[in-house]
C-alpha cells in the first residue's frame, strides 16, 4: 500500500480542526482533516449559537459547521468523514497516521482537535435504552417527543438550553439537577424559570433509567437533601451531565492533566514536538466555539512554522 | 431502478410490508444533520444492490404515524423489513463499510 505524504494531519473536524485547516490550507500546506463522524463536531447537535461573533441574531450549529467546512474546503483542505484514526506513530521527525480502514498517511505535523464527548451517567438502563428514549441530542431527537413528557439531566448551559429547546415539542420537561442551584449562564436560567413547561427537580440524582418493551418508561431518582426517593414516569431522558476529553488516541504520547485533557502552552504546543492540540480536548478553561476556533488558528500557525523551520535547517 | 423509494404513511403497507424484497427504511428529517450524511451512503447502496434490497426513505415530520408505530425515538434510524417484519434496527449515522456489514445477510 502506498503511503501518502501530507504536510499537516488534523484529527477532528469541529471548530478547532476546521479553523486549523483553513489556516493551514491558506498557507498552501497539504492538509487533511480526519473526522471520525461528520464535520462540525459538537455544534452540529447544538440548536442555536448566539455567542459566536459576527452573527448578531445567532445561527444554528449545523449552519455554522457547514460554513466553517465550506471555508476550509475553499482553500483546498481535504476533509475525510467517518475516518477514525487508530494510531499516530512517530517516524523520525514525521508521523505515520493509520486509519481504521487501513489507510496510511505520513504527516510532517499533527494537530489533535478530537474534542470532547458527552459524559455518561453510568447508571443501569442508560446503554440499553440509548436511541430508545435515552438521547444525548435534543436537536436530533426532540421532535420525536411531541406532546410527551421528558427529562433533561444536568444543570449547565447545555442542559438548560436543550430543555428550553425541548419545550417546543414536549408537553412537560423536567430538569433533574443534583444541586439546589443551576450552573447555567444567568440569561439562560432566566428563560428557564420563565418557561411554564419546565419543572426543575432540585437535588436529585438519577439512580436508574427504567424501561419496558424496548423503550424508556421513567427514571428512579434519589434525593440528596433528605427527601424521599421517587420514580418519575417519562417518555424520554436527555443527558447533559458534562463532557469528557476524547484523548485516548494520544494518552501514551502526550502529557494529559488529571481529567484527561491535553496539556498545551498558549500557542497549542504539546509535550511532543510536531504535535499540536486545540479545542475542547485541551486543558483550556473556556470551552466555546470562538475559543476552539482561535486555538485552531494558533495551532496551525505553530505547525506551519515547525514545518518551515525543519526545511530550512536541512 | 437504483433510486431510493419515498415512503409515506399512506403507502407504507404496500410499499414496505407487502414488498417481495427486503426493504431498508431510513427514518429521517430535513433538520437532522447526521441524516444528511447518510444520504450519499444510502444512495450508493441503492445503486450497488438494487437487485437485492429496496432502499426507502421516510420523512418523520410528514409521516409521524409510521415513526410512532415503530418506536422511532432517535434519527437516523434504519429498519430492515423482511416479509413485513422488522429484521434489524440500526440507530445513528454510520460509515458505509459498517452499514454494508450490517446488511450482509441480505446483500452479501
Amino acid at each position: 500500500m502506498s503511503l501518502e505524504t501530507i504536510d499537516i494531519a488534523i484529527i477532528g473536524g469541529g471548530p478547532a480542526g476546521l479553523t486549523a485547516a483553513l489556516y493551514a490550507s491558506r498557507a498552501r500546506a497539504r492538509t487533511i482533516v480526519f473526522e471520525q463522524a461528520i464535520p462540525g463536531g459538537q455544534i452540529v447537535t447544538t440548536d442555536w449559537i448566539e455567542n459566536y461573533p459576527g452573527f448578531p441574531k445567532g445561527l444554528s450549529g449545523q449552519e455554522l459547521g457547514d460554513l466553517m467546512l465550506a471555508q476550509a474546503e475553499e482553500f483546498g483542505a481535504e476533509i475525510r468523514t467517518f475516518a477514525t484514526i487508530e494510531r499516530i506513530e512517530p517516524v523520525d521527525l514525521d508521523f505515520k497516521i493509520l486509519t481504521s480502514d487501513g489507510d496510511e498517511f505520513l504527516a510532517r505535523a499533527v494537530i489533535v482537535a478530537t474534542g470532547a464527548v458527552p459524559r455518561k451517567l453510568g447508571v443501569p438502563g442508560e446503554a440499553e435504552y440509548t436511541g430508545r428514549g435515552v438521547s444525548w441530542c435534543a436537536t436530533c431527537d426532540g421532535a420525536l417527543f411531541k406532546d410527551k413528557v421528558v427529562a433533561v439531566v444536568g444543570g449547565g448551559d447545555a442542559a438548560v438550553e436543550e430543555a428550553l429547546f425541548l419545550t417546543k415539542f414536549a408537553s412537560l420537561v423536567y430538569v433533574i439537577h443534583r444541586r439546589d442551584e443551576l450552573r447555567a449562564t444567568k440569561c439562560i436560567q432566566e428563560r428557564c424559570f420563565a418557561n411554564e413547561k419546565i419543572e426543575v427537580k432540585w437535588s436529585r440524582i438519577v439512580k436508574e433509567i427504567t424501561g419496558a418493551d424496548g423503550r424508556v418508561t421513567g427514571v428512579d431518582l434519589a434525593a440528596t437533601n433528605g427527601e424521599p426517593d421517587e420514580h418519575l414516569p417519562l417518555d424520554g431522558v436527555f443527558l447533559f451531565v458534562g463532557i469528557d476529553p476524547a484523548s485516548d488516541l494520544v494518552s501514551g504520547m502526550l502529557d494529559l492533566d488529571e481529567a484527561g485533557y491535553i496539556k498545551t502552552d498558549h500557542d497549542g504546543r504539546t509535550a511532543w514536538p510536531g504535535i499540536y492540540a486545540a479545542g475542547d480536548v485541551t486543558d483550556t478553561e473556556l470551552k466555546q466555539v470562538v475559543t476552539a476556533a482561535a486555538k485552531g488558528a494558533s495551532a496551525a500557525f505553530e505547525a506551519l512554522r515547525y514545518i518551515d523551520e525543519r526545511v530550512c535547517s536541512i | 431502478m437504483s433510486d431510493m423509494m419515498q415512503i409515506t404513511d399512506a403507502g407504507f403497507e404496500s410499499d414496505v410490508l407487502e414488498n417481495a424484497k427486503p426493504v431498508l427504511l431510513d427514518f429521517w428529517a430535513p433538520w437532522c444533520g447526521p441524516c444528511r450524511m447518510m444520504e450519499p451512503v444510502l444512495k450508493e447502496i441503492a445503486e450497488e444492490h438494487s437487485d437485492k434490497i429496496i432502499i426507502g426513505k421516510l420523512n418523520v415530520d410528514e409521516n409521524p404515524q409510521t415513526a410512532t408505530k415503530y418506536d422511532v425515538l432517535s434519527i437516523p434510524t434504519l429498519l430492515v423489513f423482511v416479509n413485513g417484519e422488522v429484521a434489524k434496527k440500526l440507530v445513528g449515522a454510520m460509515p458505509k463499510k459498517r452499514l454494508v456489514d450490517e446488511l450482509a445477510p441480505w446483500i452479501g
